[in-house]
């Protein structure tokens, strides 16, 4: 079986896995990082996204083999310290979660998106997002709580922390 | 009598205490739990929509590495019982066993034939494949007026027919109605099944424990479920613990006693340790349970002037393969609510139950009330139409006016209140009705491409499931109720229970601010705690827009009796007369003495101590109450939809949307409007994306989220919401439920737009969901017949 | 769901590579990206015996001027294709329909190369490159070989790669001056794939139409040129009308496919409005 190192939220870890097991099974069945949940097979609903040496991916189309010498970033690994990253308090304040399944990939995604365009308008969050599904919110919050992330952090840039 | 609570919480835009662990990862949901032992489980499902099981192979299974055991359908037909259908509408309702693993038949694709238990889920995934079944093929009943007809193939052959009940309800001569009125609109509209689409796939993990079991489960109703596994399995009650962790989203699919859940209770009783399955998505779609799929036969009586008559409505509602939980009630919820919000004096309701050889129905979101409020508000604008009247005159002309509340309506219910004409005056506002319909004729002059067209729906439904004396006349298994206790700790801290369940409604939140409210507290110093049937022993769980209206109110009530408790204790440690008490702000004075006081809390620590209470009361301040409700609440509201549709392609993009709702009291603006927002989402999608399509030979197309479309960010328009505020009269907190509204008027509201749009090209109905290559036939057949 | 085992190799040069698939035989699958092969994967759609992953053949990421030609690796993802300045310099029309793709996450990992390699005819850029007349180069322990872009899809799911071949980049030529390019997509909702797509490159000398390609997504087994449509329009001069009646061609001599999305008369609908909106995005450039 084929060793890996794999930095997950700041921490590394290695370790010999079968070369079909998915990232985020290695993740949540291997490393108990449950906060990154699996929510369909092909790649649609975004529930399992994390970012990849910063960019975001779907962990669910992605091998824990090819996550050797990587870094991951999950939910769980942002906001060090217990602070929260302005995306997540961001998600909070504008009340962008329901049943809460879909919103560690949507987080993710939109700490991606912002990396890419720091002021996006509203029709540039709604494509930004359009690989992560939500079935509680209509999306019209999550719009929000991406624009009132995005002031915050252009404000202070400094506070943009992922692990 | 309403009593207007306008405390400092109630009403307040708190942001909800769920967020903490659900924006961190930190959630418990079911797939996350890890037991020592624990056990994967597989199931093997059936490829065919109906076929006869000839042979299982299993001998090679049983010897892959990691394999625990397999067992075949067969192999538990002792023990496995049958799944239960809570709802048997009528006496002579044909109720077909429902094995949780087939043993001689399959009827639909999906079905599970066999599983595998393994130390992994990859080694459980990798063994199914090594089994080997035989079927023998039988002909799929796959269409709804097919399976009614004479000399159909059966589903079940041993009942002799398709059709498992017909029921109905009449009121008014509706023969003379029809006879007489001058206009008669008679359409045919199909109501198309859905996929539910929870984003949390179902999970289940049960473990022994004790002489006992628990069992964790992704469901909305743990309190059901424990009641439905111990009569399905034998297992005493007692012996019974579920509980609903974090569950991620329902929509009424988690609203089921699912086999999955039987199976894994059995199996962890045969293997002694813990057993865990979670479905896979494509999986899901298969066998989650779906909703909606109905075949509506519809004539509307009206004057020349466009006062209806009455309304004859005649259903086939497919109830799939088996009936489940509450399948073959879901279409009668419906049955109520045909009328709408208009006056009539006739009405016929018929629905016939029919089997197909296809994934079982049952509640989704809205369940029976979307269907019937599509039929009238399309019927209205077709109405409309015919006697070229605007579609919000025509039901200005036959809605119930505020004045006339509380109304007896021709479909039997009293509704307690409403004021359509205010949601639907400030909707217009909102909305530009008049400067839209300026541009639609604009755009209809200038022969552009893209049409414009305007879609209304005016709806109300009925939800606060429900009145138990309602129900037992509907003879359904179980009563409407709710339960709730609270618990002021001697610290002062507060703990609710509620028998409600939670999965995204954002319960720990809105019930601490009725209880900060009710008892003077904190809003932190509450917990709310649910979804366990050890810690909440009582309870009707979360379906039918009830949490609030029905679940709500039994926590009021519970305050108030910890209040009256405290009280007694007050007055005794104030050495005053209770009824010279005052309770305000969480504080107990003596009327005009306002620096001889005790507080809820200090209350509390003397009831716990007990040192010194009065004769009769009994130590620590607490209490429990239920509360079942005399009449089922009505929100309404009014949508407005502006679609643009390009008449080259078909494609139809959502250009504004108005939502006003009324949906009484609010306790929690934020959340009112987020389930409302929701609502318009899942409502949209039934009419422009969403449809479970079954190929010649019963095999699910739309098994992955490729083929069924659920939109996303990108697809949806930005919601204008706002609302109008006409409190219940049957509940002291004059709330009525919102978690369904939204679904229940959009989906109208947009194909009534799409309609309007195309209307002058002859169009009169696009059936759901209305694709874009349903447009353009929409629009080719009427070219080519003109 | 969870995919079957395999054996998993993980070359670093097109060398390791290509010997490692003469190696594997038939049941090797390249693993380039992923995107569309995992979920098959997870599925059980494909049960491949070696997986050789591309992720670490950094050689095939680069994207290279090539004078009068662009040379992209195939393993230049989606992501770095959109934004990098050579392509959206020489070769807007890549540029704009690879934003198309999918969403970002899957564009993060998803590669032009394996795009076409997969060969799916609902795929956006197996259409492009037509339109491009794209030459794909191709790597074998045998040797290599070039096969312009109209050899290289030859039915559904299939490509003209051999099990022992690999396909390292894509040569594409220069438009110069007077062209103008555009990526028509029609899909039910932003991330599902196209009911009907068309790639269309127009130049333009003085107003008339000196030269134009049309090629069209999911119109069939494999994408396809609207030839009919490209006769149609050479040397006619640049209006509304002469997009309108060469694109009532567009469907000519297609086999549409029928499925949830669209039925084949649908799609020919499209394909002829859809190409009529491109010829003239295209025009305006």
């Amino acid at each position: 079986m084929p060793r890996v190192r794999i930095k997950v939220d700041g921490v590394t870890y290695e370790d010999e896995v079968e070369p079909r097991l998915l990232l985020v099974h290695y993740l949540r069945e291997r490393l108990g990082k449950v906060g990154t949940p699996v929510g369909c097979d092909t790649t649609n609903c975004g529930a399992c996204t994390v970012l990849l040496d910063g960019l975001s991916v779907k962990s669910c189309s992605v091998l824990a083999v090819q996550a050797d010498g990587r870094e991951i970033t999950t939910v769980e690994g942002l906001g060090p310290g217990g602070e929260l990253h302005p995306m997540q308090r961001a998600f909070h304040t504008e009340h962008a979660l329901q049943c809460g399944f879909c919103t560690p990939g949507m987080i993710m995604a939109s700490i991606d998106l912002l990396r890419e365009n720091a002021d996006p308008s509203e029709a540039e969050i709604r494509e930004g997002l359009e690989g992560n599904l939500c079935r509680c919110t209509g999306y019209q919050n999550i719009v929000r709580a991406v624009r009132r992330a995005a002031e915050e952090m252009r404000q202070a840039p400094e506070r943009e922390v992922t692990s | 009598m309403t009593e207007t609570v306008a405390g400092r919480e109630i009403g307040s835009a708190r942001r909800r205490s769920e967020d903490a662990r659900l924006i961190t990862g930190r959630t418990q949901w079911t797939d996350n739990l890890q037991l020592p032992g624990m056990c994967h489980v597989a199931f093997l499902r059936s490829p065919y929509a109906h076929a006869r099981i000839t042979g299982v192979d299993a001998a090679e299974a049983r010897q892959r590495p990691g394999v625990v055991a397999v067992f075949t359908g067969a192999d538990l037909a002792d023990e496995q019982g049958s799944l239960p259908c809570a709802w048997p509408v009528t006496e002579d309702m044909r109720h077909p066993d429902h094995p949780p693993m087939a043993v001689d038949h399959v009827r639909y694709v999906g079905e599970p034939v066999a599983c595998v238990v393994a130390r992994d889920r990859y080694a459980a995934a990798d063994a199914l494949e090594a089994i080997d079944v035989d079927y023998e093929p039988l002909t799929p009943v796959l269409d709804m007026e097919q399976a009614v007809a004479d000399g159909a193939d059966l589903v079940h052959a041993d009942l002799g027919t398709n059709s498992s009940y017909t029921w109905v309800f009449e009121n008014g001569d509706l023969d003379a109605a029809l006879r007489d009125a001058p206009v008669l609109i008679e359409r045919r509209y199909v109501q198309q099944r859905l996929i539910p689409t929870a984003m949390e796939p179902r999970a289940v993990v049960c473990a022994p424990e004790g002489d006992g079991f628990t069992l964790w489960s992704a469901t909305q109703i743990p309190h059901i479920l424990r009641l439905m596994l111990a009569t399905v399995t034998g297992i005493p009650e007692h012996r019974l613990r579920v509980i609903a962790p974090d569950v991620g989203g329902g929509f009424g699919s988690k609203l089921q006693v699912y086999g999955e859940e039987v199976l894994a209770l059995l199996l962890a009783r045969r293997l002694g340790r813990p057993i865990k399955w979670t479905e896979s998505r494509s999986e899901g779609n298969l066998t989650v349970h779906h909703g909606r799929d109905q075949i509506q036969r519809l004539t509307l009586a009206a004057e020349r002037d466009g006062t209806i008559r009455g309304l004859k409505v005649d259903l086939l509602a497919d109830m799939g393969a088996y009936l489940m939980l509450v399948t073959p009630g879901i279409p009668l919820l419906g049955a109520f609510m045909f009328n709408g919000i208009y006056k009539m004096d006739a009405y016929s309701f018929t629905c016939t139950g029919v089997f197909t050889n296809k994934t079982p129905t049952d509640a989704y979101r809205g369940a029976g009330r979307p269907e019937a409020t599509f039929a009238i508000e399309r019927l209205m604008d077709e109405l409309a139409a015919e006697l070229d009247l605007d579609p919000i005159e025509v039901r200005r002309r036959n809605w119930i006016r505020h004045e006339e509340f509380p109304y007896d309506t021709i479909a039997g219910l009293t509704y307690d209140s409403g004021n359509y004409e205010a949601a639907t005056d400030k909707a217009l506002h909102l909305f530009e009705y008049d400067t839209l319909r300026a541009e639609q004729a604009d755009r209809r002059e200038r022969r552009d491409p893209v049409q414009l067209g305007i879609g209304v729906s005016t709806f109300t439904e009925m939800c606060g499931l429900a009145p138990s004396r309602v129900l037992g006349s509907l003879s359904y298994g179980a009563g409407g109720w709710e339960h709730a206790s609270v618990r002021v700790l001697p610290s002062g801290k507060v703990e609710v229970v509620t028998g409600s369940s939670a999965h995204g409604q954002g319960h720990e939140t809105a019930w601490a601010q009725i209880t900060a409210d009710r008892l003077g507290v904190p809003f932190e110093d509450v917990r709310v705690l649910h979804g366990d049937t050890s810690v909440s022993p009582k309870g009707m769980d979360t379906y039918g827009s009830r949490s609030l209206a029905v679940g709500g109110i039994a926590l009021v009530n519970a305050c108030d009796k910890v209040v009256d408790k405290a009280r007694r204790v007050a007055a005794h440690l104030l050495e005053a007369a209770e009824e010279d008490l005052e309770f305000t702000g969480g504080r107990f004075s003596v009327r005009g003495v306002p620096d001889q006081a005790r507080t809820i809390q200090e209350v509390a620590l003397a009831a716990f101590a007990a040192h010194d209470l009065p004769d009769g009361v009994e130590p620590s301040l607490d209490s429990d109450a239920t509360f079942d409700p005399d009449n089922f609440s009505f929100p309404h509201g009014t949508h407005l939809c502006a679609v643009e549709v390009d008449t080259e392609t078909g494609f139809v993009r959502i250009r504004s949307y108005v939502a006003v709702d009324d949906v009484g009291l609010v306790v929690n603006p934020l959340i009112v409007e987020g389930q409302v927002h929701g609502g318009l989402a899942q409502g949209i999608a039934q009419a422009l994306y969403e449809e479970a399509v079954y190929d010649a030979e019963g095999n699910l197309t739309t098994t992955t989220m490729a083929d069924y479309l659920i939109p996303s960010a990108a697809d949806l328009p930005h919601f204008v919401t706002d609302r109008t505020e006409t409190p219940a009269t049957t509940n002291p907190l004059g709330v009525k439920g919102v978690g369904e509204a939204g679904t229940i008027a959009s989906t109208p509201a947009v194909v009534n737009a799409i309609v309007d749009a195309l209307r002058p090209y002859g169009v009169r109905d696009v059936p759901m969901p209305c694709t874009p290559e349903r447009v353009w036939r929409a629009l080719n057949e009427q070219e080519g017949s003109a | 769901m969870i995919p079957a085992g395999f054996e998993y190799v993980r070359p670093e040069s097109v060398d390791e590579a290509v010997s490692a698939l003469a190696e594997a035989g038939e049941d090797a699958k390249v693993l380039a990206g992923g995107q569309s092969l995992m979920p098959l994967l997870r599925m059980r759609l494909a049960y491949p015996e070696v997986l050789v992953d591309l992720d670490r053949v950094a050689e095939l990421r680069e994207i290279r001027d090539l004078g009068d030609a662009l040379f992209i690796g195939a393993m230049a993802t989606h992501h770095q294709v959109m934004r990098d300045p050579l392509v959206r310099r020489h070769a807007p029309l890549i540029a704009q329909a690879t934003a198309t793709v999918a969403d970002p996450a899957t564009r993060h990992r998803g590669t032009f190369g394996g795009a076409l390699a997969h060969a799916d005819p609902a795929g956006d850029l197996p259409a492009v490159a037509l339109a491009l007349d794209a030459v794909c180069n191709v790597r074998s322990a045998r040797g290599s070989r070039d096969v312009p872009a109209a050899d290289f899809f030859v039915d559904w799911l299939t490509s003209a790669l051999e099990p022992d071949e690999l396909l390292t980049g894509v040569t594409v030529p220069k438009l110069g001056p007077g062209w103008g390019t555009h990526y028509e997509k029609f899909h039910r909702t932003a991330q599902s794939w196209a009911v009907v797509g068309v790639a269309c490159a127009v130049r333009r000398e003085r107003d008339a139409v000196a030269d134009v390609r049309v090629a069209l997504t999911n119109m069939g087994a494999a994408p396809v040129r609207a030839t009919a449509v490209e006769r149609s329009l050479e040397g006619v001069p640049v209006s509304d009308g002469a997009f309108r009646s060469a694109a009532e061609h567009a469907a000519d001599g297609t086999a549409p496919p029928g499925d949830l999305h669209g039925s084949p008369d649908y799609r020919a609908h499209l394909a002829q409005v859809l190409t009529r909106r491109a010829l003239t995005a295209a025009s305006a450039r």
